[in-house]
């Protein structure tokens, strides 16, 4: 952030290096269920960031004096690869790579049902194939359906985007050199059915009036990222019983016959109010 | 991104939502391969209000939402969400089927296929055993059935042989499917297993934790898991009962319903014994 470059960031018809305007996103495409030996998982591609999540649990803690004995904790595993940037990152977790894993663990924390676990570990392992600006979101958006699809249980996905300040403009979804170059960069990541804030840094100068301007910003494109969180969701399924319905030509029809059958629900006790 | 159309959410199902716990149960069936199945529900998403909330779901005020991806089910005033994944937790008498994991003086310890491992106490056990000599009963790798006696607020769980049937398992073999499959592979009232286990002659036990035991000739083994494996891949289509019967039966599988079966059969030699 805030080295210098000769080139406009922005041009005078507001558009942006990589041809976009100030408001808009970056392509993106999510597909969950990638991973067969996890218990959830999620691919996802933001413009030119390839990201992979892994989730295993609620699983037994190991070293035990980490588990805590009323709720599951989370550990949230964020890393580069070697090869996402263009010159070498050493493998291993650095400063950023533990604070970006602390901030994003704590985002889950804030929707997931921990209470139903005591004593176990929800492990999210999220690395990043190429690397262009905002992984952190990415990741955490990743993070967000792969737990969904290994069914643990929350309130809500988490969503994550963020807006920068470049050339005196507060633009969406910085890509790297805007990051590198620009003036500001603001990641957010929110709770889509409150509207919570789970997840909430800047880094760079900006006046309160343009912090606001960018989380408005930030959090409008939330939720058209959480509706493709969604439809990649559904399409696992979907797809799932496409292949499997598709061998057979036969059309047996059952009433009585549906996916509740032999369901027994365990009704007692489970009327959990949340707040 | 071009949302495919059978696959968006129809805004109008949820507005159509009915209050107070109806016994009728609000369809939301897609078509999928011109079978009927039935909607999945995402976490966050509204499910019910005026209801309580049943498994999968939790309530903030009047309003259920889903909490796990899964298919809304309403009975009893209840509504629940049947996850399509989740891991096992243990509950008190569920019979599960576990490997022994580690021998102790006075326990064995049982992997039940859920985050928290389970003692197997040498109280809870049909033999009498001394302190110390637990190896000469169970070893590690052993396959054990067992019912969950046990589990606390924190989650402690334990595990007993006690019952009538329980017993290691030296023949045979698991099939492992996920959890939350296991009551349609039981089906209504035992139903759907009972007909596995007719057609292909074969000893079953389907455990809650999602391991099934299946003994017989190796051909029909090979089948009922076969069968099994269709279930949880097709769960939740409609009609399955009838599918996995006409598979059994493309390999040569029938199906004598029991006493009725036995008659019809018996009623045939009476005929041609004139």
């Amino acid at each position: 952030m805030g080295g210098t470059i000769d080139i406009k960031l922005i041009d005078e018809n507001g558009i942006r290096i990589d041809g976009r305007k100030r408001d808009e996103l970056r392509p993106i495409k999510i597909e969950a269920g990638v991973l067969k030996r996890a218990d959830g998982s999620a691919y996802l591609e933001w413009g030119d960031n390839k990201i992979i999540a892994a989730v295993y649990g609620p699983r037994e803690v190991h070293p035990k004096h980490l588990q805590n004995p009323n709720r599951a904790i989370v550990q949230y595993y964020y890393a580069m690869a070697p090869f996402s940037v263009g010159e070498r990152k050493r493998p291993g977790p650095d400063r950023r790579s533990t604070e970006i894993s602390k901030i994003s663990a704590e985002a889950l924390e804030n929707v997931i049902f921990l209470e139903q676990f005591p004593r176990t570990t929800i492990d999210v392992f999220v690395t990043v194939l190429q690397a262009s600006a905002g992984t952190r979101c990415a990741c955490l958006t990743a993070a967000s359906v792969a737990l969904a699809d290994a069914g643990i249980p929350m309130k809500d996905l988490v969503v994550a985007c963020a807006a920068g300040k470049v050339d005196d403009t507060i633009v969406l979804d910085l890509v790297k050199e805007e990051d590198n170059y620009g003036q500001a960069d603001l990641p957010l990541a929110i709770v889509p059915r409150t509207g919570e804030i789970v997840l909430l840094q800047m880094d760079g100068d900006m006046t309160p009036e343009e912090v606001e301007e960018a989380m408005d910003m930030a959090i409008k494109a939330c939720y058209e990222i959480y509706e493709l969180q969604k439809y990649a969701l559904r399409r696992k399924y979907y797809r799932e019983l496409e292949d499997a319905l598709g061998e057979e030509g036969e059309q047996p029809e059952g009433e009585d016959d549906g996916p509740e059958s032999g369901y027994r629900p365990e009704t007692a006790g489970n009327d959990q109010e949340v707040a | 991104m071009d949302m495919e159309e059978d696959v968006e959410k129809d805004a109008h199902e949820e507005e159509n939502e009915k209050t107070k716990g109806a016994a009728e149960q609000e369809q939301s069936d897609k078509a999928v391969r011109g079978r009927k199945v039935r909607e999945i529900v995402l976490p966050g998403e509204l499910v019910g209000e005026g209801l309580k909330a049943g498994t999968g779901t939790y309530r903030e005020g009047k309003k259920v939402y889903a909490a796990q991806v899964g298919i809304k089910n309403i009975r009893a005033g209840y509504v629940n969400v049947i996850p399509i994944n989740g891991k096992y937790i243990p509950r008190v008498g569920d019979q599960v089927i576990g490997y022994i994991t580690d021998v102790g003086p006075t326990y064995w310890m049982v992997d039940i296929n859920s985050p928290y491992p389970a003692p197997l106490h040498i109280n809870d056990v049909p033999w009498k055993v001394d302190f110390g000599d637990t190896m000469r009963y169970l070893k590690v790798g052993d396959t054990v059935l067992v019912t969950v006696s046990s589990v606390d607020e924190m989650k402690h769980v334990q595990v007993s042989m006690m019952t009538q049937g329980h017993r290691r398992l030296n023949t045979g073999s698991i099939v492992e499917v996920t959890p939350t499959k296991v009551p349609r592979i039981i089906g209504k009232g035992g139903s759907m297993i009972s007909m596995i286990k007719r057609m292909t002659r074969c000893r079953i036990i389907v455990g809650q934790n999602g391991r099934i035991w299946i003994d017989g000739e190796r051909e029909s083994m090979l089948l009922a898991a076969e069968a099994i494996e269709i279930i949880e891949r097709e769960g939740h289509a409609y009609g399955l009962t009838e599918r996995i019967k006409l598979f059994l039966e493309k390999h040569g599988r029938r199906d004598e319903t029991g006493i009725e079966g036995k008659e019809t059969e018996r009623e045939k030699k009476e005929e041609a014994g004139g």
